[in-house]
């Protein structure tokens, strides 16, 4: 059976028609983000309270606080739903879009795979779709857990533009597989990657914010003290914010996120859930390496990231649970992970020769 | 003065933290990375040399720092051994510890329910001991139980529940990291009890699983060549490859004959990519495939000299290359040599020279450069057999041979001495690849555990939960429920797993409950 040049054809619009709903979601998160949550800096300073008791929590270690710092926060999700400021308008209409996209999204991958009679992930430009794909549908599993994050689509969704451009760039034009790909290992093993990675993402996302939310904390926390000590008590979380003249630009976005604990949280749980999924992804691999290649494992390069990608995301896990290690320590080892992620399937695939030549560009 | 008991006691703590096992994991992380960015002398043999030659003395360094065996240097195995051992050492206490809590009640019940997170009171006419049976039997498929008797000073007794789940959180974590144990061990039994050899078989006469017929063998540390697996591949009956109209392959097919043990009857099957032919033990792998031009040289006096030769191909699309080596055939008992280039779909580029143009044949073409004098062969140096020394060889003709229509040769080249070569057909060969790893299903069972145990111990929650009941009012026929609750690992969404535990409660302990006695009301109002 020939390639359905058609179907092809369509795919590739709907490839742009996708794009350009996710740019119009992006416009509106802005907007939310602009629009809607200058109010929410001061309507969510009770959330900031407990936020900053977490802060001291971690600082005093007093055992007896905890429980209120995780509470604190869904009493605060509460709040946000319940308290409705016209950028909320904006912010639902993105989400509208972006479900919108992810479905025109889904069509174009399926419509795809239809035209070659094949699983459309066999060469880069496929497999870039499909993980943005992911990152736009755990992005809202994620919301259905922890809906209040969702004026954070802007953060999340930006990246997702970024890697429908780049696929973009990596077009390939709609071919049937090299041998080398024909097997049913293909549509197992790179569909579970490409699923943890696109989760993956999105915890990348969720903790650059997170890392930030956490300075900025730390800096009202210290100043918070500093006004205490001055004897000007009155002003409050929201007041303590606006005499912070030196901030920075990092800072003043810090003071519009949700506390560090919800978005590690979310950081967490999205690397908890992925983390399996990749494990399995990469020993389907290596079901598939010794049907093909004679060997399970041999240190090819593309293996080889996939190892470092892993035992870094199990330093995550462990950083999470040490002394020491938790918050901003463990966010950075989450970035280097995902930094591995990305490296393995960019430089890799298009500098580094081995055996996986699936990228379609050489 | 630290004794060394105390030293070497203090260091196994110390490799054995969690603390520990992060920086192990970071090391090994990091050991990875140049064996990606480097050469590898197990992969690819020739990229490590030249880049030896184009390094001078940092390559020299390189090697000798075992950056181009990266996987099987002393510091990757060391930090494999220390990570190997850090796990042993906190998987048996924390084995231990697994095993008795299994066997101990749920921790006693705080004094004050109510500053828990979770928490709720309310009342029922069911008196303490009822009460606590129907709480029992409600938690009892899912949250692990016991009850406590709170002697008080004062007034009755309490009865306390204490409740406890999501056990299987840290089994799943043991299995994880056990498996993960067996698996270093397994790996690296692998590695010493393998062996993987590959084979250029052209289509005909196949080989026998012995050491000497692989044109390469990596042999396991503990693989001696006697105990090789007996079988072997006694045919290539025919190898296929298939193309799309837009000339991309779309299957290679090589159908072989083969035969296990000492005696065994032949069998048959079809190798393709992604399906090794499976033998006990073995597997053997169509790894790659070409071309092996036949010609044949007819000397002045007489003599018919016929040789197939395998050539190698040098670019995707099958342009080979090779030699024929005839020893006697020249001039006066000089040698011939013979440099060819194989196309199998050639096109012209002009002034005679040819490349191929696909990998599929159609009007093939041999091109020919001849030599006399001497191949060398005889100087006990082993060289090449895809190529030609000639170092001490004259270059007596150039031309390019193409075969007829009806599988003999079309045109002729004659050589000044009268000697003719034609090109009268090709076979195909391909490259064979036995794999054997006694390890690796074993390995297989322990991937699989180490999901499910990642999987228990990400997805499952520990949760606790108390139950305080005591009488409330004087005549001893109202008791007061206290309930408190508490996540022990991320409370994700305790707060609605505890809201309906709490209504279980409430119907279990309001109406009248199942495993109570006939005519005992629960009390509706
Ligand atoms: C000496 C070595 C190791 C020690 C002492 C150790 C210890 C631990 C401990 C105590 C936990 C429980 C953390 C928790 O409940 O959150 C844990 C979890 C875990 N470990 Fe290890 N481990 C070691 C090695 C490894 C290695 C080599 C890996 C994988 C590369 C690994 C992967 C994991 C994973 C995925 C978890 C689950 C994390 C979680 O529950 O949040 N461990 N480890």
């Amino acid at each position: 059976m020939a390639v359905n040049t058609g179907l092809a054809q369509l795919s590739e619009g709907l490839w742009a028609a996708a794009t350009g709903m996710y740019m119009l979601a992006v416009v509106c998160y802005t907007g939310e983000y602009a629009f809607g949550r200058k109010g929410k800096v001061a309507s969510t300073s009770p959330v900031g309270r407990p936020a900053m008791a977490s802060v001291s929590t971690s600082v005093g270690a007093g055992p007896t606080t905890s429980p209120t710092a995780g509470g604190g926060w869904s009493v605060g999700a509460g709040r946000i739903e319940t308290s409705r400021p016209s950028g909320d308008r904006w912010g639902v209409l993105a989400l509208v879009l972006t479900i919108l996209g992810g479905l025109i999204h889904l069509s174009c991958l399926v419509i795809r795979g239809v035209a070659v009679d094949r699983v459309p992930w066999g060469n880069m430009y496929e497999f870039t779709l499909v993980v943005g794909l992911i990152a736009v549908v755990s992005w809202l599993a994620l919301l259905i857990k922890l809906p209040s994050l969702r004026y954070l689509g802007l953060f999340v969704m930006l990246p997702v533009l970024l890697v429908m451009f780049l696929a973009g760039t990596l077009y390939t034009k709609a071919t049937k597989l090299v041998p080398a790909l024909q097997s049913y290992w293909l549509a197992i093993h790179v569909s579970s990657v490409a699923t943890a990675e696109g989760i993956l993402m999105v915890s990348a996302a969720m903790t650059i914010l997170f890392l930030i939310r956490s300075r900025y904390e730390r800096v009202v926390a210290l100043s918070a003290v500093s006004e205490l000590s001055a004897g000007d008590g009155a002003s409050g979380a929201g007041g303590s914010v606006a005499v912070q003249p030196d901030l920075g630009r990092i800072a003043r976005l810090g003071a519009r996120l949700p506390g560090s604990d919800s978005l590690d949280k979310a950081a967490y749980r999205t690397v908890a859930f992925a983390f399996p999924i990749y494990t399995a992804g990469v020993i389907f691999g290596a079901i598939w390496a010794e049907a093909a290649w004679g060997r399970y494992w041999g240190w090819d390069p593309k293996e080889t990231w996939a190892f470092i990608a892993w035992v870094i995301y199990a330093m995550y896990l462990h950083a999470r649970a040490t002394a020491g290690w938790k918050g901003s320590r463990a966010g950075y080892i989450n970035l280097l992970g995902f930094a591995a992620l990305t490296f393995n399937f960019f430089v890799v695939n298009i500098v580094i020769s081995g055996l996986h030549s699936y990228a379609g560009l050489n | 003065m630290a004794s060394p008991r105390r030293i070497i006691r203090r260091g196994w703590r110390q490799l054995t933290s969690m603390r520990t096992a992060l920086v192990l994991l970071f090391l090994l992380a990091l050991a990875a990375v140049p064996g990606s960015l480097l050469p590898q002398r197990p992969l690819n043999p020739p990229k490590v040399q030249s880049y030896l030659d184009s390094h001078g003395s940092w390559g020299n360094f390189l090697d000798k720092i075992g950056a181009f065996d990266v996987f099987g240097s002393i510091w990757f195995v060391a930090v494999y051994l220390l990570l190997w051992l850090s796990l042993i050492g906190c998987l048996i206490p924390r084995i231990t510890v697994y095993a008795k809590a299994l066997r101990a009640k749920p921790i006693a019940a705080p004094r004050h329910l109510s500053r828990l997170s979770e928490n709720a009171a309310f009342v029922t006419r069911l008196d303490p001991e009822r009460a606590a049976a129907a709480v029992r039997s409600t938690l009892r498929p899912r949250w692990r139980n016991a009850l406590r008797v709170e002697e008080q000073a004062t007034g009755p007794n309490r009865l306390a529940i204490s409740a406890e789940k999501g056990y299987s959180r840290e089994a799943g974590n043991l299995v994880f990291h056990v498996s993960l144990l067996v698996a270093l061990v397994l790996i690296a039994a692998g590695r010493l009890l393998s062996y993987q050899g590959s084979v250029i078989v052209q289509q005909g006469p196949g080989f026998c699983n012995t050491a000497p017929v692989y044109d390469s063998l990596h042999l396991g540390r503990a693989v001696s060549t006697e105990k090789l697996a007996k079988f072997c591949i006694d045919d290539l009956n025919s190898f296929v490859a298939t193309y799309r109209p837009d000339g991309t392959a779309e299957q290679f097919k090589a159908d072989v004959t083969y035969s296990q043990g000492l005696n065994g009857a032949p069998e048959h099957d079809v190798i393709t990519v992604n399906h090794p032919l499976r033998l006990e033990g073995d597997r053997v792998y169509l790894l790659n495939h070409g071309f092996a031009p036949t010609v044949t040289v007819r000397s002045p006096d007489g003599r018919v000299t016929t040789d197939t030769e395998t050539f190698l191909p040098q670019d995707a699309v099958y342009t080979s290359e090779g030699a024929f080596k005839f020893q006697g055939l020249g001039p006066n008992g000089t040698d011939l040599g013979i440099q060819g280039l194989f196309a199998p779909d050639p096109v012209d580029r002009g002034n005679g020279v040819i490349v191929s143009g696909s990998p599929q044949i159609n009007n093939p073409v041999l091109a020919v450069i001849a030599f006399t004098g001497d191949t060398s062969l005889g100087d006990g140096v082993a060289q090449s057999v895809y190529s030609l020394n000639t170092s001490k060889m004259k270059q007596v003709g150039l031309q390019n041979l193409s075969l007829g229509t009806n599988g003999k040769y079309k045109n002729v080249m004659t050589l000044p001495d009268g000697t003719t070569i034609t090109f009268d057909g090709y076979k195909q060969w391909v490259t064979l690849q036995v794999s054997h790893d006694p390890t690796q299903f074993a390995l297989l069972i322990v991937a699989v555990l180490m999901v499910a145990g990642l999987l228990g111990s990400l997805a499952v929650r520990r949760r606790r939960l108390w139950v305080r009941l005591r009488v409330e009012d004087v005549e001893g026929s109202r008791t007061l429920v206290e309930v408190g609750g508490l996540a022990r690992t991320d409370a994700g969404n305790f707060h609605t797993e505890f809201e309906s535990v709490l209504a279980a409660l409430r119907t279990a302990l309001n109406a009248e409950p199942a495993d109570l006695p006939v005519g005992i009301s629960a009390g509706k109002d």
